[in-house]
């Protein structure tokens, strides 16, 4: 149990949010032309780091609007939070 | 040559006070080389170094743990023996598992405790009812035992359980498989170990790996922090690490990590002779032979690897047993805990080779790995002798997800991910 600074609504406790997992996958921009590899990679596969990683998070329970946390899978300690379609902190990459 | 428990060796040794008792496993330092090397001393990787050396003949094995053998999920979860799952792959794979789980004290001259209590699956709301009666049906068309119990049949089966119809969830019926039960996970880890350490493999523990050494496409060995050990052929059993080893290798699987957690509460005298898992509420019950309640809560929705989860899932799973079993409105808790578990995207476990020659994983098998422990060290060993997988777990390979050929069990995993 952790507290999350949703960058709409402030803090709130980790059980209104849910957690939509690694981020930045960018969705195929022509899925017809993707090999099984590919689909595989894009739909199946992940980092699933223990360290600093990068994730999506819904906060289901609130103001519903999904953002991006950088956070250390090792303790659960938030590292930074910034919204769907700004630049990831580059010091954490 | 290991000392034979029985009950003559057990007087014998009351004379001498239990202090000269046999070592069940050695301490040994590294050799330079092994032909197969089992990184992870969990209750999967000893039970596949011991069928290594037992069926195919390989002794000069290494398994290698970071902590101390059985010390991650093997010693954390609730000890729960089922083969009751939908489809027709995991049918064998599980009650093959099953089938070994019935002999598997006296083959390893060790007690694992193995008792068929019968677990019983509740049904809740109408779809609970028809999956459970499609699964009993699924289940008998594949040779295991599996029977549907209607409310009243529940109740006197396990009559503490509430089945009064003005709950929340009420229960309208349920499943149950009488060969399924529990056993004392330790001894499972400790029988393995033995058994594996008297036929010549070396369990070499605090021995944390570091990276995975290879040369083109295949592996040359494994550095540790008790140096660089060479090796052609490399098992991986590391469980909610699993990615983390992978990832060493430069290889990516379609595992999340995520805490799952447990309880146990006071020990009190018998009161439930069963296990009862409710897929719905999430709720699972059983008791140990200390007494102690032994329940299981759900996992967090995040990766993480901290080993502790979140107060409101072991809140929620409470609730449900509360609602479930009012007689235990009273009792306290006396220890909490969390493991990490790997989840596969279908809630089927992988038992494979991979891309890289000489490296074998067997990982995924998020909640509920503990049953099928002597199954899969039986078939991944059988996969690392032959690089080839026995037909039973050649369903559950990494390249399923290429091709689209999922085993689905989230219906049979009994835990809600």
């Amino acid at each position: 149990m952790f507290l999350i600074h949703c960058p709409y609504c402030g803090e709130r406790e980790q059980s209104e949010f849910k957690a939509g997992g690694e981020a930045h996958i960018v969705r195929p921009k022509q899925p017809t032309e993707l090999s099984d590899d590919q689909w595989a990679e894009y739909l199946f596969m992940r980092k699933n780091i223990k360290g600093v990683q990068f994730e999506r998070w819904v906060h289901t329970h609130g103001c519903r609007k999904w953002f991006n946390m950088v956070r250390d899978t090792s303790n659960d300690e938030i590292k930074a939070i910034y919204k769907m379609g700004e630049k990831p902190p580059t010091k954490y990459k | 040559m290991k000392n034979k428990y029985s009950i003559i060796s057990l007087i014998k040794n009351s004379f001498s006070y239990h202090e000269n008792w046999q070592k069940a496993w050695g301490n040994p330092e590294p050799k330079k080389e092994y032909d197969i090397i089992i990184v992870g001393g969990g209750g999967h990787g000893l039970a596949t170094a011991y069928y290594l050396a037992k069926k195919h003949n390989i002794k000069n094995v290494a398994v290698i743990e970071k902590g101390w053998i059985g010390g991650g999920n093997t010693g954390r979860n609730t000890t729960i023996i089922r083969s009751n799952y939908l489809w027709d792959a995991s049918a064998g794979l599980y009650d093959h598992a099953l089938k070994i789980w019935e002999k598997l004290s006296q083959e390893l001259n060790y007690n694992v405790m193995f008792s068929q209590r019968g677990v019983m699956n509740l049904a809740h709301n109408l779809q609970d009812v028809r999956d459970l009666k499609r699964r009993t049906h699924a289940n008998r068309l594949n040779g295991i035992d599996a029977v549907y119990l209607n409310t009243e049949q529940v109740k006197k089966f396990c009559p503490i359980i509430n089945t009064s119809p003005d709950i929340r969830y009420p229960v309208l019926g349920g499943t149950l498989q009488r060969r399924a039960g529990t056993a004392r996970h330790d001894a499972v880890a400790w029988g393995y170990a033995r058994g594996a350490d008297e036929m010549g493999v070396d369990i070499i523990q605090n021995c944390e790996v570091k990276g995975i050494k290879r040369s083109g496409e295949s592996v040359d060995g494994v550095e540790t922090t008790k140096g660089f050990i060479k090796t052609k052929k490399i098992g991986v059993v590391a469980a909610g690490h699993s990615s983390v080893i992978a990832n060493m290798a430069g290889l990516k699987l379609p595992l999340e990590s995520k805490p799952l957690q447990a309880l146990v509460s006071e020990p009190v005298k018998p009161i439930i002779d069963t296990v009862v898992m409710s897929n719905a509420v999430h709720a699972y019950v059983s008791q140990s032979d200390k007494g102690e309640l032994v329940i299981g809560a759900g996992t967090d929705d995040y990766v993480s690897y901290s080993q502790k989860g979140s107060h409101e899932i072991v809140e929620g799973t409470l609730n449900a047993i509360l609602e479930l079993y009012p007689i235990f409105s009273r009792m306290r808790m006396l220890r909490q805990w969390g493991g990490i578990v790997d989840i596969c995207p279908d809630a089927s476990p992988i038992v494979s080779k991979t891309p890289i020659k000489g490296l074998y994983f067997n990982c995924g098998w998020g909640t509920g790995g503990f049953k099928a422990t002597p199954g899969s060290g039986d078939l991944f060993a059988h996969t690392i002798a032959n690089d080839e997988p026995h037909k039973l777990n050649a369903a559950f390979n990494l390249n399923r997800f290429v091709s689209g050929d999922l085993v689905d069990e989230h219906g049979a995993a009994a835990v809600a991910h």
